[in-house]
């Protein structure tokens, strides 16, 4: 489903090469919940940006879903993004002039579905996040972890096959964090949505079905406790 | 839902300050469309001013006198089909602040020069038998109250009567006329020549100026040449120039109305783009997060561009339609309340178009630089904003 192979990202501060990433390859199952652990300014929002289809890496393929989009056009790329990505950001970030219920069918303009199916869209995704009475509330008029349900649903509202979520619960307090949580196993579970998440918390990270810590622009595969287990990119032969 | 959706969620997001941009972009309008009316209304005499008509006038100026025997004169030029004479009166009713154009006319002649001006048949027969006989403008008549049949006393301050001092001079009210060219001066009060020639106590045989017909508007010049060249070396030498050159040269007297009507407009333009422009900028500037979500989503550069130009089109343009609006609906208000002392303020078609024009230009032209800054952001980075 998620295929990174090889991938480097360096930015650039000035004229100083910033190597953010540094060949590092990751391969996700369909249906899988992938949790992405690390320092600050490891590069996690990085690598989860490339295989959004957000940023473009300077080596590396990354295909998704079958779909090599390294080699994408700006445009295409933008096509690309808004059929097969949802996107949970820290901050729900919804619009605050805007309903609820508009904000969920933002994606919804990019379609050309009828304005009886964008509704009936909305209506599943605010049900599926269980805001289906809160539709015409303002952003202002909900609680933080309600409006990063909204955030939620506005993701899940052209089915994507690939929910990316950039600390999603950094922003929360435990309780609503659990929720918001619980919400992204059913989605998981009962949906069948490929989740990759980057989180802070190891508490966020137990809920997923594997974890993988980013240091050192290199990718290391994480226990259960999120303590970081054998390197993947080292010869594996001693353990032989 | 449309992208009119986001549009105007933009645009709610400040309201104060959207308001505050809305209501200075319409004001500016309503001013645009304000001044082109009162320079349309200091250029009318020259914007309805006939090809085929000359003014002749003292060499020297408006203010002295020429013989009416140039009249059969000039009639003799070839080239020339009538000439009809007038004399500023300058006569004050009731008070100074009463303003309106007064002169003895011969009524024939006047009516033949001015086909514009319509006065009913009876009315015509009326002037022609009563000595003291007027026929006023609509708007005057209307502004001052009078009635057909009403004795009009008017004080002298240039001709005095023979014999009677400072008396008024009394007229009757014998018909009003109206003009069926739009701008023309329905303020004049014209009474009959015979009656003030043989009444006034010097200058008999003297009038103001004169107006021509000519055959050929083209010769115009030639003709206004000839007209010169004919007294040439007489007491009282003419100056001859087409009406519309005449009144231009009036207006002017008023100061370079088009230059001061451009450069204020010059002015609140600029001050237009520079605060629409600030507002255009600093929204995109606060939203730097939200436009790299609407990427995210899967929102396309130019889609993004589009949308920030539509932004400013909407806001602007808006704005500038209302403020036109708002001017067409002063007018209607204004021109009848002021048509006694102001003939011709009204907004021309023309202008209405250029401003409604200006309004969907200044829209783009505000929205450019955002709508390009909005474009080029650079997703990844503008997300690291939310
Ligand atoms: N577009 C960019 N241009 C230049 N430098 C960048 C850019 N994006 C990221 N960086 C740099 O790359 C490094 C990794 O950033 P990134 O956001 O991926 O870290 P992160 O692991 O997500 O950190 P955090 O946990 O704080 O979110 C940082 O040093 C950051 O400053
Ligand atoms: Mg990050």
């Amino acid at each position: 489903m998620v295929d990174v192979r090889g991938v480097s990202r360096t930015f650039h501060r000035g004229r100083t090469p910033v190597p953010v990433l540094k060949g590092l390859s990751l391969q996700m199952e369909k249906g899988e919940f992938l949790a992405l652990m690390g320092p600050s300014g490891s590069g996690k929002s990085t690598l989860l940006n490339l295989i959004a289809g957000l940023d473009r890496p300077t080596g590396g393929e990354v295909i998704v879903g079958g779909s090599e989009i390294h080699l994408l056009s700006e445009r295409k790329l933008a096509g690309w993004r808004s059929r097969n990505v949802g996107f949970v950001f820290q901050f729900s970030n919804l619009l605050g002039a805007l309903s609820a219920e508009r904000n969920v069918a933002v994606p919804l303009l990019l379609t050309s579905f009828s304005a009886r199916e964008r509704r009936r869209r909305v209506d599943i995704a605010l049900e599926i996040v269980g805001l289906s009475e809160r539709g015409k509330h303002r952003p202002r008029e909900l609680s933080g972890g309600e409006q990063q349900r909204v955030g939620i649903a506005r993701a899940l509202v052209n089915d994507p096959m690939l929910l990316v979520c950039d600390e999603p619960t950094g922003d929360l307090d435990r309780t609503t964090s659990a929720e918001i949580l619980d919400l992204l196993v059913a989605l998981n579970r009962d949906h069948g949505k490929t989740i990759l998440m980057v989180t802070h918390d190891p508490v966020a990270a137990e809920r997923a079905s594997r974890t993988l810590h980013l240091e050192d622009g290199r990718l290391a595969e994480g226990g259960d406790d999120g303590t970081v287990a054998v390197p993947v990119h080292e010869p594996a032969g001693a353990a032989v | 839902m449309s992208s009119f959706t986001l549009i105007s969620a933009a645009l709610r997001r400040k309201k104060t300050r959207t308001f505050l941009t809305f209501s200075s972009v319409v004001f500016a309008f309503l001013i645009f469309g304000v001044l082109s009316m009162l320079q349309t209304a200091f250029s009318m005499g020259a914007e309805i001013a006939n090809e085929d008509r000359l003014v002749v006038r003292h060499r020297v100026s408006l203010f002295q006198l020429l013989p009416q025997s140039y009249e059969a004169d000039m009639e003799e030029i070839p080239g020339v089909v009538d000439a009809m004479h007038m004399t500023w009166f300058g006569g004050v009713y009731q008070d100074p602040s009463n303003f309106f154009m007064q002169s003895p006319v011969e009524p024939a002649e006047y009516l033949d020069m001015y086909p514009e001006v319509l006065v009913p048949e009876e009315a015509k027969l009326r002037w022609i038998e009563t000595r003291n006989g007027v026929i006023a403008g609509r708007a005057l008549v209307e502004r001052l109250g009078w009635e057909v049949g009403d004795r009009i006393p008017i004080q002298p301050t240039i001709w005095r009567q023979a014999g009677r001092g400072d008396d008024a001079w009394e007229f009757e009210l014998v018909g009003v006329y109206d003009a069926d060219v739009e701008g023309f001066d329905q303020t004049q009060f014209l009474f009959r020549y015979d009656f003030f020639d043989e009444a006034r106590s010097f200058g008999r045989g003297q009038v103001g100026w004169f107006m021509v017909r000519i055959a050929d508007p083209d010769r115009a010049p030639e003709i206004a040449a000839a007209i010169d060249a004919t007294f040439q070396n007489s007491a009282a030498e003419t100056k001859s120039e087409s009406e519309g050159a005449f009144a231009a040269g009036f207006a002017n007297q008023v100061g370079n109305l088009g230059l001061i009507v451009t450069s204020i407009l010059a002015a609140v333009f600029f001050t237009i783009l520079l605060v629409a422009g600030n507002t255009m900028a600093q929204s995109v500037r606060e939203r730097i997060g939200e436009i790299g979500l609407l990427k995210a989503l899967g929102f396309t550069s130019s889609r993004v561009q589009r949308l920030v130009l539509m932004e400013s089109v909407t806001l602007v343009t808006t704005a500038g339609f209302l403020g036109m609006v708002l001017a067409v609906g002063l007018e209607r208000v204004l021109r009848p309340a002021l048509a006694a002392y102001f003939p011709g303020l009204f907004l021309r078609p023309e202008d209405l178009l250029l401003g409604l024009g200006l309004a969907v230009v200044t829209g783009l032209v505000v929205g450019i630089f955002p709508a390009r800054r909005a474009m080029r952001l650079e997703t990844a980075l503008a997300l690291r904003r939310l």
